[in-house]
This record gives C-alpha cells, structure tokens and sequence, in this order.
C-alpha cells in the first residue's frame, strides 16, 4: 500500500459544512407539528415528594400534557448502568422521580407544549411539595456511622469496595528507605461540550418506528437501552446521531430525557424536542474526576519505588449512570503510569452523596491515576532531594521490557519512555530553565518547572475488558460508480475520521479521499457499532476500516486479475487504476468495479457486489505514552499563577493525520489547564451546586493559554495492523500533573510541597505567606 | 401581543410580527430557518450565538428579535457573500478559509460565533498579534480545540485579507 495520505496534514473533510453554518445538530432540525417538552427539577439535594399539583401547568396556553413520576410508574424502565462490579451495591434511577429525590436537578415531571417558551413557561406552574432529607454531600462524612443513607433499602452509602494487589507489598514497605505519604483531592469537574445534550423523536404508528435524533457518543448502544427501557422492539428504534456539538464522554450515557422524549413522542404521536439549557448541562449531565487519594510510597534512598498503597474515596453521585462503577476502578489499572513498580496495592471505595453521577469525563479515571503517581514522583524527588526527572528515568522500564505487564495485570504494549523524556527535555531546555529559576529566586521571581511522564490506557478495548464490547465494526462498500462509502460504527463528534478514514481508504485503494464518503452515527445505515470513547475510533475503529477495505481490495484483485489475465496478488491499487506490478498493464478501477456489479465476466465462484463487513476484536488495550514540561510563575504578591510555556512529547503511535492527532493534544491540554487552575464543580453543604453556571465555573478561555509547543515519537503499536495507539486523552492524563508539578515547584522556595486543584489565588497566597513567617 | 418588526438578514429584508419576548437567536434559528447561530448558555457567556448587528459583533442569545428592528444582521450563512469579490457568488470567506486551513474546529459548535467575532476584530485591528487574537476571542469559548488552531485560522485571514488590500 502506498502511503499518499495516511500520515498527511489533510485539511478536513468535515469543515466546508460546518463553517458555513451548514451543518445540523439536534436542535436545527424542524419537523412539521413539533412538540416541545421541559422538565421541572429539583430544587432540593434530598426530599421525599409530598404531592405535585400540575393542575396551573395543564390548563396553561399551548400545553398538550403534564406527566409526573407517578404517572410514569411501569412505563419506562430505570436508567442503564453496564458496569458490574462484585458486591455492587444496586441504585436504579428512575426516568422522573416519584417519590424521593437524590440531587438538585433530578426531574420530577414534564411539560409538553406545542412552542418552546410556552413549554419553559408551564414548568413553573408545576407545584411541587417537599419534604426536605438531611443532604449527604462531604463523600467521607458519607461513610460515618449514622450517617442518613441515600437509597433506604440498604443500611450504608457504600456503593461497592474495589481492590487490586499485586506484588509483595509488605516486602515492598519493609525494605523501604523512605515511605512517602500524600493526599490527594481529585476534584469534580463538569465535561461542558460546548452543545448541550438534546433529543428530537418522532413515532410512525403505521410502521411502528421510533426515530430519535440524540446527541450522543453511542447511538447503537443507545438504541438498545431504549428499546429496553421503552419496551419495544429494538428494530422499531432507529437513532440517529447528527453532527454532534463536543462530548468529552459527557454524552458517552443513556440520559433519562432520552426515554422520555421517545416516550413523549410514541404516545402523542407528534415529533416532541427536547434541548437541555446550560444550567440543565451543569446539573443533569454526568461529571467527572470527584477521587480522594491517601497514598503511600516506598521508595528506596537512590529513588527507585518498591511499593505504592493508594486508598480511593470515589464520589459516584446518587445514582449511576452508565458506567459510574466503573471509573475510578481504570484509576486502579493505571496506578504505577510508566514506572516498574513491583508491588502495589489500590482499595476504591464508591459513595453514594446527593449530586449528579460521576462517569467518565475525558481520561475518565486515568487523569487520577497519571496525578496520583506524577505527584508522587515529584513528592520522591523533593524528599530524596533529586531532580524530578532523575526520578523518572531511574524507574522506567527500558524499551526491550516492552509488551510489559504491569502488578495491576495489564501489558503496555510498546514503548520508549527514555527517547520521549530525553526530547521533551531538549525541546523545553530543561536545564537553562533551571538555571533561569535559580536566577529568578534571587530576585524574588518564582516560576515553577513541572513535568509529568505518562502511559494511558486507550483504544478501548478487548471485549474481555469492557462491559458490553469492546470491538468496533465497518462496512465498506463500492458502489457501482466506483464511489466508495465507509460505514463506521465509531461516532466521531469533532474528531475528525471523516477525513481520518477517508485517508485510508485512498492509500488502501488507490483513490482520492474525494472519493470516499464517511458515514456514522446512523443505525439504520451503520451496521451495530460500539461508538466513540476511550481514544477508540481510530485504534479500533479505523482498524475495522481497514480490514474491510483490505477484503474488497483483495476482492478487486482477483476480479481484475481474472480480467487482465494476471495474477491477482502481483496487482497494486494506484491513481485509480489497478496495475500489474510484472508486466505493468493494468485497467481503470472503476472497470473492476463495474465487472463486480454487471457480474458477467467474474471469476468463477465469486459472488458480484463489493460490500466488506468487519467486526474487529482487538488483543489488548494499546498504551500511548509521553511528557509533558510546563513553566509557571506565580505572583509573589497576589498568588496568581500565570502559565507561561508548554512543551508536549507524546507517542500516540503511528500517526494518521498530524492535523488531527494535534488539534487533540492543545485540546487535551487546555482542558487539563482548567481542572489544575481553574474549574471545580462545588456543591455547598446544602447540596446545591454553587458553580451551575458558566460565570460561576471557568473553563480556560483563549488568553489563559500560551504557545503550546508540541512534538512526537512514534512507537507503533503491535496490537493493530496500522500501529495506531489513540490520542483524544492525552492532553486531559498528561498535562494535569505536569501544571501542579510546576506550580509546586515554584512555591518550593515557602516550603510547600502540595496544594489541591485547582489552584486558586487565594490558596497560593496564604501558603506563601504562611512560608515567609515560618522562615 | 405581537410585534411587527423589519430585520434585513444576510442582505434580505424580512417582515415578521414577534413576540416581545423572542431572542434574536431564536428568530434567527426558528423564525427564519437559520441554524448556523448556535446557542451554547443562553447568558451571553459562551459566544456561540455571535452574529454581526449592523456590523458589530454581538451575542444574539441576550438581544431581542425587537431590538433588530431597523438593523441588519450578518449570520454565519451569508458572511460569505460580503466577503470583498465574492459578492452572491459564494466561495469563503478568509476567515472561514483560515479556519479550514488551519484546522480551527473540531466539533463545531463554537465556530460560527469564533469566526464572526474574529472577522469584527480583523476590522477593527487588520494585524493583529497573538495577545491580541487571544484577548478578542475571550468572549467566545471553545473546549474541543485548545484555541491554537484557531488563533494560526485568524492569522491566516489576516495575511489573506491584508493581501487583498494591497
């Protein structure tokens, strides 16, 4: 295969429409006779429901019907959750509250109206009598004795206990020089895609079809989910995914709305829409991160780490959602980042309190893990008194170690951590900024150098692994014409395979990515597929891409073969023609093509028609890796923190689109700048979320970002034919402890050695000051 | 109650009766079928909504249809046509050609708005530096792209459009 466009920066295929305002997600879309529903939510963290009196919100102008939870009782079934986990403890959530809620936001009713405002009118007319429940908020005072309980069947707000050893961790602790202990607050953050989530559905009596339009990472996964929680048969659903506005994982869930509004729609038999305010986002979206880590590490004098024991309090909300169980248990897997670590032991403990779910959120349980251990190599450095990237390097494993299989039981597949350390070292000249920070000290000037190694675990994932498949399928067909369509049944949503895979397609058939047309995120044209998440679409999805393409190529050959009279696999696909290698001769593609159609002049035996399915099962995970240097200073006088250089390594593999692959990694990073410097989801003892809003939550704007200067290795993986590895969570895993390394480092000279994210003005302050009075 | 307003949209003229309370955003998306203005917070906060009111950028998600009335309004969908020489004709814009060269979107979301607050700073500033870029595009927020692309697609535009002046 010759390599014209894999590997290229090609502009996207994707932005002609989107840049004339051509696109269309949920909300563009108008159908005739369209209903729109609204929610009336709760107020209160915690409440039993007294009695609701929509009897305003009935008679209101342009209302068509007013449901609560009691009436829906049986109607539709509770909210999904994949996860299994041993002794997890069950938490149904259902799609409207009846008789209990369990955080501000839960819906407690819906209005239908035939116009959006008259909709968002009638909600407040809906009365609702409360009772309010002590709220459970502070996720370890959750787990006192006598604490009140969330779910009322069980007698403790303990979701499930969680553990991982491997290695002799008591050999590990005893030949220990040093027991380095931290800990560490990951905090909650909200996932913010800039389109909120939204639902259009609309029901065919006549053909008992249900077509719902959703906003979504899975549209597959989602179609079965609904198809159970509605009770009718899974080829009646059909969902389609339009351009989708940012999901980050946010939208990697089955919402109640989603039900609802399909539920809305079947029994009114009108189109009912459905768009989630910005406020609605903040509370009724899932959140992320929300871990409190004790840790503890042995190490030896010369800094090599024996052990590593980490106690997890993770705060899953009140229910689950799709995968809640399931986050902080990849924070286990990912425990000893790109360290030989030889024995470590990981106790999770999930709570239940009064807020939104927790699920995966961009990194999704691996940004802890990368925190928990690049804080602790620093924490090792600054007792041990050496540099932190003499630390590092001491306990990689060396490039022949590789596939390694970690005490957690996973196996990296392939790195050089050496080569990626060496280079971020260079590129960030490393040692003049040390130099310039000891100059800078003397004149009373504190910037911080901060530098995170780190491995993450992508591609997700061998089916083995995952709760419900871990493979992804494609279809590839050539149509008559010689046109070409891939169906994916990955769900990009800003990522960019319509161009990504259209660069396969070419290089694998000779063709221009003019040629070849992506389709996704429609189940009635896209045979069943995972979605995209996990830094999969490309590792597994464009692998089942290729395979396919692969097969109809191969399919081609012997058609052509059998045309020309040579032999099929001497023929190469180039500039649309298929050419003999031997004698050079060689015919249009779109002759074989049109053979495979007319079918007259086809080898014996083989069936006409160019169509290739693949379901692509992978071995393992895929491990890309790398490291990140940052520079900060902070104000001596005001405790601000001013990110001021970024240098980026990463090895994401074999790379497909350089464009792409760094529109990723300045996302990845500017998203892990707000999580250490700026966003923190808050709820206040009365478990309202005091930051529901985007004046009150901020996520980093154009001028908080310098230059970000990045770069790459390229360790292809061995676990797919194009040793791709992913590269949509570096940024979120790599860049977080890199930005707190940095700024702790620039505080060391006060005597600091840890603060909690994100780090605020008023914190830095006072630790300073604190400092210059201790001194 | 309605009220009879007159908004010349992307260069046509419209006479529409409205509610008082109707949002520019929405008559634009609802009322007139144009869905290239995005609504990312409905508070102004986000820049998604940002459309040209007689010329200057604005956030149509805090200004209402009525407060249009008399004005002309430039969306996404006809930002294209005034651009200098390409007239009903269509072709890009350089700022919408600066975006897809330098791969200043990703979802998509954010961009109609990006584009048309970075086509009102190029008027005001036709050369502007990196501070500057980052500082007029603090009204609008992106989470997909980090904003580097974004600020190189402005730059672009700027080299294009400086260009065409000379």
């Amino acid at each position: 295969m010759a390599m014209r466009y894999i590997g290229k920066p090609l502009k996207r295929k994707e932005d002609p429409r989107l840049i004339q305002g051509l696109g269309h997600y949920v909300d563009d879309l108008q159908l005739a006779g369209m209903h729109y529903t609204g929610f009336v939510r709760s107020p209160h963290a915690h409440a039993r429901i007294r009695s609701i009196d929509t009897s305003k919100a009935r008679t209101a102008a342009g209302v068509v019907l007013v449901l609560t939870g009691a009436d829906l009782q049986g109607a539709i079934g509770p909210v999904p959750c994949a996860a299994q986990l041993p002794d997890m403890k069950l938490a149904l959530r259902p799609v409207l509250a009846h008789d209990r809620v369990r955080f501000v936001g839960e819906p407690v009713a819906l209005v239908v109206a035939t116009e959006r405002y008259a909709a968002r009118d009638a909600t407040d007319l809906v009365e609702v009598d409360y009772e309010p429940l002590t709220p459970v908020v502070n996720p370890e005072k959750a787990l006192e004795k006598g604490c009140t309980v969330l779910h009322e069947q069980y007698s403790d707000n303990i979701a499930y206990r969680w553990e991982l050893e491997g290695g002799d961790l008591a050999k590990a602790f005893k030949a220990a020089d040093k027991v380095i202990r931290q800990r560490l607050v990951n905090q909650r953050l909200i996932p913010v895609a800039m389109e909120p989530r939204g639902v259009v559905a609309d029901y065919k009596p006549g053909e008992k079809q249900l077509t719902v339009w959703s906003s979504t990472q899975i549209p597959h996964l989602l179609r079965t989910q609904l198809a159970v929680m509605l009770g009718v048969p899974e080829s009646s659903v059909h969902v389609i995914t339009p351009e989708v506005g940012g999901g980050f994982g946010s939208k990697l869930n089955v919402y109640p709305e989603e039900a609802l509004v399909g539920y809305l729609a079947m029994r009114l038999g009108q189109p009912v829409k459905w768009i989630e305010s910005r406020r609605e986002n903040f509370l009724c979206t899932i959140h992320g991160r929300d871990q409190i880590d004790d840790v503890e590490v042995a190490v030896k004098r010369d800094g090599t780490v024996l052990g590593l024991r980490c106690k997890v309090i993770a705060d899953l909300g009140a229910y689950y959602q799709l995968l809640t169980p399931l986050i902080p248990t990849l924070t286990g897997l990912m425990i000893c980042g790109c360290y030989k670590i030889p024995a470590v032991r990981m106790e999770i403990t999930g709570v239940f309190t009064n807020k939104m779910a927790t699920d995966a959120y961009r990194g999704a349980g691996r940004p802890e893990a990368t925190y928990i251990i690049e804080r602790m190599m620093d924490l090792v450095a600054a007792e041990l008194k050496k540099d932190p990237a003499e630390v590092r390097r001491k306990n990689f494993p060396q490039p022949k170690d590789f596939p390694y299989a970690t005490p957690t039981g996973v196996t990296y597949d392939s790195a050089n951590y050496q080569k990626s350390l060496e280079l971020a070292l260079r590129n960030s000249n490393y040692k003049r900024l040390r130099q310039e920070q000891a100059k800078l000290r003397r004149q009373g000037r504190y910037i911080g150098i901060g530098l995170s190694t780190y491995v993450e675990i992508c591609a997700m994932g061998p089916s083995s692994a995952m709760p419900a498949g871990g493979w992804e399928s494609a279809t590839v067909r050539v149509e008559p014409t010689g046109k070409v369509n891939i169906l994916t049944g990955s769900s990009p949503h800003g990522q960019g395979q319509e161009t990504s895979f259209a660069q396969i397609g070419a290089d694998v058939l000779g063709l221009e990515p003019d040629d070849i047309n992506v389709v996704h995120g429609d189940t009635a044209r896209v045979p069943y597929g995972i979605g995209t998440f996990g830094s999969r679409a490309t590792a597994v999805g464009g692998t089942a891409v290729y395979k396919s393409l692969v097969k109809l190529r191969d399919k081609l050959a012997q058609i052509a073969g059998h045309l020309m009279g040579e032999a099929p696999q001497k023929l190469v696909f180039r500039q649309k023609r298929i050419i003999s290698k031997a004698t050079k001769k060689s015919i249009a593609f779109g002759e074989a093509v049109g053979a495979a159609y007319v079918a007259k002049t086809l080898p014996p035996g083989l069936e006409p028609g160019l169509d290739a399915t693949t379901f692509f099962e992978p071995s393992n995970f895929t491990f890309p890796f790398g490291v990140h240097v940052c520079v900060v200073e902070v104000d001596a006088d005001t405790g601000d923190v001013k990110l001021q250089k970024y240098v980026a390594v990463d090895d994401c593999g074999n790379v497909l689109n350089p464009l792409l692959v760094d529109g990723q990694v300045h996302g990845g990073i500017v998203q892990a700048v707000g999580q250490a410097l700026l966003e923190e989801a808050v709820y206040d003892e009365h478990g309202q979320l005091i930051t529901g809003e985007l004046m009150d939550y901020a996520i980093p704007r154009a001028a908080d970002i310098p230059w970000l200067e990045t770069s790459r290795t390229v360790t292809p993986s061995p676990v797919n034919p194009l040793g791709l590895k992913g590269v949509g969570e570096a940024g979120t895993i790599g860049a977080t402890p890199a930005l707190l390394n940095a700024v702790v480092d620039a505080l060391a000279p006060f005597g600091v050695r840890h603060l909690d994210m994100p780090v605020k003005r008023e914190r830095v302050w006072q630790l300073m000051r604190k400092g210059r009075r201790a001194k | 109650m309605a009220v009879e307003i007159q908004v010349r949209v992307n260069g046509k003229t419209h006479d529409s009766r409205v509610e008082p309370r109707l949002l520019l955003v929405h008559y634009l998306r609802d009322v007139l079928g144009l869905t290239g203005t995005h609504i990312g917070c409905e508070t102004s906060l986000c820049g998604a909504c940002t459309v040209l009111l007689d010329g200057k950028a604005v956030k149509s998600c805090t200004v209402l249809a009525v407060q249009a009335d008399g004005s002309e309004v430039t969306t996404i969908e006809g930002l294209a046509a005034q651009a200098p020489g390409n007239g009903a004709k269509g072709g890009l814009h350089p700022v919408q050609e600066g975006f897809w060269e330098k791969h200043g979107l990703q979802c998509g979301y954010c961009t109609p708005g990006m584009i048309l607050t970075s086509v009102q700073l190029l008027e005001d500033n036709p050369d502007p530096s990196e501070a500057e870029i980052r500082r007029a595009l603090a009204g609008n927020l992106c989470r997909c792209t980090g904003y580097q692309h974004i600020i190189e697609a402005v730059r672009y535009a700027a080299k294009k459009m400086s260009k065409g002046k000379r």
